[in-house]
């Protein structure tokens, strides 16, 4: 493997990659109506529609909207021995806290860090003040349910959540990957921060080699082992959960992250009219080839079957032409 | 459910139009600009890189005269049409004399009044030019003029050159070139010997001829004007023949028939009208004198622009009073460092806090130079990072802790300034033009981010934007670019064109060629 501190532009566009520039003008500016990013980017507002299309989503136990309900926290937090607090508009994963468990006064982080009360209360004021939120509009706290990851990533998983990326265009799922959080990435399933990122085979949800800080990798850097191989389960409910995010929101260009229940199955945890094109390094593809292919479609299929046969021939497609390389 | 995806399927057409019209429109105003930009800078002359140095003239008239204890009156006829010449400015000089500018079409008349005029009086009448290739010319047709009736014995020989000269020439132009021509011969037979000796002086002889050109009714008049030489104190007026051809007057020099305005040749007064009259007064004396010096052009250009009637020059920022200028200098500069963040940011893809923060760090830098302005700006953000980190400690709200970096950042400036004139260094002092709020938000910013994403990821965006606002810095401090989009605003429409073409790049940033090598290192 020769390897090369850049690529040519001719070489990225043989791969079909596709660029952030174009991502903004030709997907987002094309597909994505700004009206309707209040739908994904106020994760309270995707919950009630996903609620409503009947997509299984953790469980909300409250919301805090005012500066004084942080004085309540205590109170709130009693019944639940676990939980998520983030911010309903927040974007990135910022301002996401997660606590495992309490021991009397104090949180526990995943990592066995401990957090107070006060520490808690702090954090959830700034979420209110707008500090995670886009532009710094003032916020919403969201306390939900902590997601008991399933077994299945347990061996490629230092610790965290990790997630799994569709991207659907005009409703058809055009790729997919999981978010591996590492002890580099501080648990967070952000490749930008450090999570491994691993490609999915749309057909048949098997895992594929991964991606870490933009260079490919087939280990997990902390558990060292491989990231191929991996049958995720559910597969063909995830992708019509997918779907019907796509068909609720209507968003042409939209990215649906899903993690995975011990107890709930696959849980849809939120949408995004943005999605980053890191999939296309996770799978070793570009986005352009399938992109081109539904847009030559004479009518879209309303069947959700039909649909997710589209996405398992185009992951075929995609297969044959990555090594055919 | 129904599938409505927006633009789903068919809307490449349109999306093609949108393409299409984008193009379109960015070159129309590209087209727009460059066009206006090379009509200002071809044809009416403007400099397009300063510090290009010009001639100019400054012409003196000191009228003197004696008063007689009771109210006097002068008229002075001033320069208004002056081909070849702007006229950049000019001062009238009279304690004690009300002062009237007249101006007609084509003439000028400054009229200064005294109610009571006692002894030896002096007025001054000072006027600066400077060269233009401007095209100024007078515009008023005159009417036919009535053939004079000549006195014999001159008649007959004027009747005589007449015919010799009718017979020689084909129309005004060619008929007072042939007519200066026999009058000037070396060897004149013996009408024109005769109408020569008739004529005492230059002004006379100069009559003579327009009264000859009146007997075919040719319109002519006599222009006087100074001639612009070596700096003098006595500079008398010279007078040229003027013809109408019906469309326009021609200029031929009198005695030798050369045809044209010549070089340095400034236009006073057209007509017989006295170029000084003087009521209640007596003795009155005109002298001209002359000095010559070189100027910025832009300077010239800008005080040329105020006599200037183009409407393109009066929408021009040089026709604003100075201190309105500067501001424009400044802001007209603002879009070359928008266009350096588009560039940083769509085509090579720096991060950067903030869209626009780079310009303004930019604009800070105008008055700190490069240097000491990277040195106090990394010093400030860097120890007001630090006091962001221990505040963080405190927990305090969003809004609160965002005042409290302002004042922290404002005393950070003022520390910086006291020990800095302490120590002498006068650069530093003006560190206090920094913005502080931008300065503030950028510490903020950056906290967030070294907590969110790492330390890593803050440098990196820190380190972009300065090296942003740098490249924006010398862009925006270069002296012919400033000149440039300060003289021709238009500019404005080309770098709009730009930005919307820019708008529709879809191409790969330079950093995704390295974001995405793994995947090209395959093959």
């Amino acid at each position: 493997m020769m390897f090369k501190f850049f690529a040519s532009p001719a070489s990225l566009k043989k791969r079909g990659l596709i660029g952030i520039n174009r991502r903004n003008a030709d997907l987002i500016m094309r597909h994505n109506p700004r009206h309707l990013y209040p739908l994904v980017d106020d994760k309270l507002i995707t919950k009630q529609r996903a609620l409503d299309a009947g997509i299984p989503v953790p469980e909300l136990y409250s919301v805090i909207q005012y500066q004084r309900q942080t004085h309540n926290l205590a109170a709130l937090l009693k019944q639940h021995e676990d939980f998520v607090i983030k911010p309903a508009k927040g974007s990135g994963g910022n301002g996401i806290l997660i606590i495992a468990g309490q021991f009397g006064d104090h949180f526990r982080k995943p990592s066995g860090e401990l957090v107070s009360l006060s520490e808690l209360e702090h954090h959830v004021s700034n979420i209110l003040s707008g500090m995670y939120s886009l532009g710094g509009v003032a916020d919403k706290a969201i306390i939900e349910y902590r997601v008991k990851f399933a077994p299945i990533f347990k061996d490629i998983i230092f610790q965290g959540v990790p997630d799994i990326r569709l991207i659907v265009f005009l409703g058809i799922p055009v790729a997919a990957m999981v978010r591996l959080p590492t002890r580099a990435s501080d648990g967070k399933a952000n490749l930008h921060q450090g999570a491994l990122g691993v490609g999915i085979d749309l057909a048949s949800g098997e895992s594929r080699g991964g991606v870490l800080l933009n260079r490919y990798c087939t280990l997990h850097p902390d558990t060292h082992t491989s990231t191929a191989g991996l049958k995720i389960p559910h597969w063909d409910a995830i992708l019509r959960m997918a779907i019907t995010c796509a068909d609720t929101v209507g968003l042409g260009y939209l990215g649906v992250d899903i993690v995975m229940d011990r107890d709930l199955g696959p849980l849809m945890l939120e949408l995004n009219a943005r999605p980053g094109l890191n999939v296309q390094i996770a799978n070793q593809t570009g986005l352009k080839e399938s992109i081109r292919t539904i847009r030559a479609l004479t009518s879209l299929p309303t069947d959700v079957d039909e649909r997710i046969q589209i996405a398992h021939s185009l992951a075929n497609v995609a297969r044959a032409d990555a090594s055919g390389i | 459910m129904p599938l409505n995806f927006p633009q789903a399927i068919g809307g490449k057409l349109l999306f093609f139009v949108k393409n299409l019209s984008v193009l379109l429109w960015g070159s129309i105003l590209i087209g727009i600009g460059l066009a206006i930009f090379s009509y200002k800078a071809f044809v009416l002359g403007l400099p397009t890189s300063p510090g290009q140095q010009t001639k100019t003239w400054t012409v003196q008239a000191q009228i003197t005269f004696k008063g007689q204890r009771g109210p006097a009156i002068v008229d002075l006829k001033v320069p208004k049409i002056t081909p070849g010449f702007s006229i950049l400015d000019e001062d009238f000089i009279s304690s004690k004399f009300g002062l009237t500018l007249q101006a007609e079409r084509e003439s000028r008349t400054a009229q200064w009044a005294i109610r009571r005029a006692r002894g030896d009086l002096v007025l001054y009448y000072r006027l600066f030019v400077a060269p233009s290739t401007r095209f100024v010319d007078w515009q008023q047709k005159p009417s036919f003029p009535y053939p004079p009736d000549f006195e014999e014995p001159y008649a007959s020989a004027i009747r005589a050159i007449m015919d010799d000269v009718r017979n020689e020439s084909a129309d005004v132009s060619t008929y007072t070139r042939e007519l200066l021509q026999q009058l000037n011969a070396e060897h004149p037979n013996e009408n024109i010997a005769l109408i020569r000796n008739n004529a005492r002086d230059d002004t006379a002889w100069t009559m003579q001829i327009i009264d000859i050109l009146k007997g075919v009714r040719i319109p002519a008049r006599i222009l006087w004007g100074i001639p612009l030489g070596e700096a003098s104190n006595d500079v008398a007026l010279q007078q040229l023949l003027q013809v109408h051809n019906g469309e326009a007057w021609l200029t031929f020099n009198p005695r030798s028939g050369a045809e044209g305005i010549p070089d340095n040749f400034l236009a006073w007064k057209t007509g017989n009208e006295p170029l000084i009259e003087l009521t209640g007064g007596e003795d009155a004396e005109i002298t001209f004198s002359i000095t010559s010096s070189y100027r910025d052009l832009i300077e010239v250009t800008r005080l040329g622009a105020k006599q200037l009637d183009s409407a393109l020059l009066a929408m021009s920022p040089i026709a604003l009073p100075v201190p309105n200028q500067n501001v424009y200098r400044l802001l007209l500069m603002l879009p070359i460092g928008a266009l350096v963040v588009v560039c940083f940011r769509t085509f090579i893809g720096v991060s950067t806090f903030g869209t626009f923060m780079p310009i303004l760090i930019a604009l800070a830098f105008r008055e700190t130079q490069l240097l000491w302005g990277l040195l106090s700006f990394s010093v400030i953000v860097m120890i007001g990072l630090f006091i962001r980190f221990y505040l963080e400690r405190l927990m305090l709200l969003l809004v609160p802790r965002l005042t409290s970096i302002l004042i922290i950042v404002l005393i950070l400036m003022l520390v910086i300034s006291l020990v800095s004139n302490l120590l002498g260094l006068e650069r530093v002092l003006s560190v206090a033009l920094f913005p502080m709020v931008i300065l503030a938000m950028t510490i903020e910013r950056m906290s967030i981010t070294w907590e969110e994403h790492g330390a890593r990821e803050a440098l990196y965006q820190g380190l972009g934007s300065l090296l942003v606002a740098s490249v924006g810095y010398l862009l925006m401090s270069n002296e012919d670019l400033t000149y440039l989009m300060f003289v021709f605003p238009e500019m404005l429409l080309v770098l709009l064109g730009l930005s919307l073409w820019m708008g529709r790049y879809t191409g790969y940033r330079l950093t995704e060629l390295w974001r995405f090598r793994a995947l090209a290192s395959d093959q």
